[in-house]
């Protein structure tokens, strides 16, 4: 009789990765689609719509690429905590975070041009580590569970940023509770003649180069890893485990922060409350689909700026709400999650059951996951 | 400033102190069933937003809240099931399901909100729940008009308290619950379905936090809006921490919530310190956070949170 078991296994390689996100993503769809049916529209031209508008003119591929760099920041963001298991679930503050501080410097009229920009990069990065390394000290120092020290940061930061922008920090010339725009020298430089895509896709690309590097080349890296994978066994190694954990939030935060950088300098040039359409929580779907490996979240951040480019013209054309696009978020998030089992075990076919040594435990079958 | 605090101790500030504290209440004792059980259920903002507007669109169209909150707490259930199916039956981790979940359950809620209602100029509205004084009760001065003039939903969430410390102390069935989340592999040694307590600890903290989001677009608010939970969620979690796991402790720190919340509303509406109002929608995140600084040096969780339980492997 052939069974099939479930065998642990330590590595898994590339390519069983990409056709795990490749596998979730199809699932996704193949679920979502139902939804597409409930609103009473062809799949195919709903679907057709979704992934082909962005690239049906060349404004619409450039908006998806303006859309990609947050995503690939706040992705990177992501994927660089939950490799230490630092739980990091604001990335949404931390974009605020960043973009406040950016647009802060970039409005200062003492500053000479030339420091405008590397400032505003500076000061975002920074901004953004600091608000990460809040959560990540008080659980260090004080256990304190830092998914909801996260979360409720980031209402924290929106509330105060919006505070700001409706008390001290509103623009006068303006009706709405926005900041003052920055200076035209501190907009960042254009990469297409009359288009929107900005340096921000450049720092986006680079640091995702960076972080491959960090993660695998440098001992920080690799401590991370270790703290992640099995803290005890690091701490035995003499990982200092508080100090990894800080030093991951700081550049997770900064990564984020980046992320809001790039919209303040390169889209909105100033701050309002509509600055991020939950960037922060979109790159816990992309890190995950990318399986928390750095380049991976290149590819699966220009995916999801598809979907939330590609949305808005299946919307025009079908009646299908734009919020299809969130379902396939939260939808993608869970399938890419159950799809990474394979990555821990392997499925063998084999032919009987070994019998088991006398008063052995019976042997370890799993059955295969239903679905 | 005794004149000012005159102003703001009022009957009506405690009445709302407990209307506030209800969703939180219902919430987090959803919460603490999952959590008990060894599952951190992170679905929670989301399954609250998506009971709120399953519970408002059947209350919309059928006329009927209880039947509206009937099909908030189902469609919690079925989020439940769903955290079941990532966490309990593929072991997969609890904290990126539980995202998951939020995320699944929020984008269904805006795409079915949008689907059955289309962008109205004027937001449809129900009317709410209305205060149901209990007879004789709601006449003893002071408490009465607090505690006994409330919605109907709210006596059913105080009542969960003692009826889960019951449950869950006093019963086969909450021994049962609290060994799996503690020691799973002697509940299972004792002949405990470890997998079927965490399923129904799940589905039982999926419609507490469904009907939490009902209460929130039919009693607290006449309709649903997308930002109608707005934090509450996690707010929750944070409670059960804060609450050391107990359900008296918890529902007490919900209380103690609602009362920081009904003060900012009122510090608000006075136009006290002249400040921004967002700052004092910021207030309870913060005292939460610190609240969590505060205790969680000595919380001490259900040792198998977040651990998964494969039978088969030791």
């Amino acid at each position: 009789m052939i069974r099939l078991r479930l065998e642990r296994r330590e590595t898994a390689p590339a390519w069983l990765k990409l056709a795990l996100a490749v596998g979730a993503i199809l699932l996704t769809l193949l679920i979502c689609s139902g939804l597409i049916l409930l609103a009473g529209a062809p799949v195919f031209e709903a679907y057709g719509r979704l992934f082909l508008t962005p690239f049906s003119s060349r404004f619409d591929t450039v908006e998806t690429a303006v859309k990609a760099a947050p995503l690939i920041l706040t992705g990177l963001a992501v994927a660089v905590a939950f490799r230490a298991k630092f739980w990091n679930i604001g990335a949404e503050g931390q974009l605020l975070a960043g973009a406040m501080a950016a647009a802060f410097i970039g409005g200062r009229a003492s500053l000479p041009d030339a420091a405008l920009e590397p400032l505003m990069i500076l000061s975002g990065a920074a901004a953004g580590a600091a608000w990460a390394l809040l959560p990540a000290f008080l659980r260090t120092r004080y256990k304190v569970d830092d998914v909801v020290t996260t979360l409720l940061l980031n209402f924290v930061m929106f509330y105060g940023m919006t505070a700001l922008l409706d008390g001290p920090w509103k623009d006068p010339l303006s009706g709405y509770p926005d900041s003052p725009d920055i200076r035209i020298e501190a907009e960042f430089p254009v990469l297409l003649r009359a288009t929107r895509l900005h340096l921000g896709i450049v720092i986006a690309l680079a640091a995702a180069l960076v972080v491959w590097f960090v993660m695998n080349r440098t001992v920080l890296g690799f401590s991370i890893k270790a703290v992640g994978e099995n803290p005890r066994a690091a701490a035995y190694a003499g990982i200092p485990i508080a100090r990894v954990i800080l030093t991951t939030a700081a550049i997770s935060g900064a990564l984020a922060g980046l992320a809001g950088v790039g919209e303040v300098g390169g889209v909105h040039f100033q701050v309002m409350a509509g600055l991020s359409p939950g960037y922060g929580y979109t790159g816990i779907v992309i890190a995950m689909l990318a399986a928390l490996s750095p380049l991976g979240v290149v590819p699966a951040a220009v995916f999801f700026a598809v979907v939330i480019t590609g949305a808005e013209g299946m919307s025009r054309a079908t009646g299908v709400p734009v919020y299809l696009a969130d379902v396939i978020q939260g939808v993608a998030l869970i399938c890419m999650l159950a799809a990474l089992l394979f990555t821990h075990y392997r499925i063998r076919a084999v032919g009987r059951p070994a019998a088991p040594a006398i008063g052995a435990a019976p042997a370890p079958h799993r059955r295969v996951a239903e679905g | 400033m005794d004149e000012f605090l005159a102003q703001i101790f009022q009957v009506g500030f405690f009445a709302a102190l407990i209307r506030i504290a209800t969703p939180l209440i219902l919430a987090t004792i959803g919460e603490l069933y999952a959590e008990r059980s060894g599952v951190l259920n992170l679905g929670i903002e989301g399954t609250m937003l998506l009971g709120a507007m399953a519970g408002f669109s059947v209350g919309y169209f059928s006329g009927s809240l209880w039947l509206g909150v009937a099909a908030a707490m189902l469609a919690g259930m079925v989020m439940g099931l769903i955290m079941g199916l990532t966490t309990v039956t593929l072991g997969l981790s609890q904290h990126v399901s539980g995202i998951g979940v939020t995320l699944l359950a929020t984008g269904l809620a805006f795409f079915f909100y949008r689907l059955i209602f289309g962008q109205p100029s004027v937001p449809p509205s129900v009317k709410p729940f209305q205060p149901v004084p209990l007879p004789l009760l709601s006449d003893i001065p002071v408490i009465g008009p607090v505690l006994f003039n409330q919605f109907a939903l709210s006596y059913l969430a105080l009542l969960l308290v003692p009826l889960t410390a019951f449950l869950l102390y006093r019963t086969p069935w909450g021994l049962a619950l609290r060994t799996v989340g503690e020691n799973p592999r002697a509940a299972d040694a004792g002949g405990v379905n470890v997998a079927t307590m965490r399923y129904q600890a799940l589905v039982i903290s999926g419609a507490l936090m469904g009907a939490a989001g009902a209460f929130l677009s039919m009693a607290q608010f006449n309709a649903f809006t997308f930002g109608v939970v707005s934090g509450r969620g996690w707010v929750c979690i944070a409670l059960v921490v804060f609450g050391m796991w107990s359900p008296w402790k918890s529902a007490l720190g919900a209380l103690l919530f609602g009362f920081i919340d009904a003060l900012q509303l009122r510090l608000q509406a006075g136009g006290a310190f002249h400040l921004p109002y967002q700052v004092f929608l910021m207030m309870p995140f913060v005292l939460t956070i610190v609240a969590m600084a505060m205790v969680s040096r000595n919380a001490r969780a259900p040792a198998a949170l977040l651990v998964p339980f494969r039978k088969e492997e030791r």
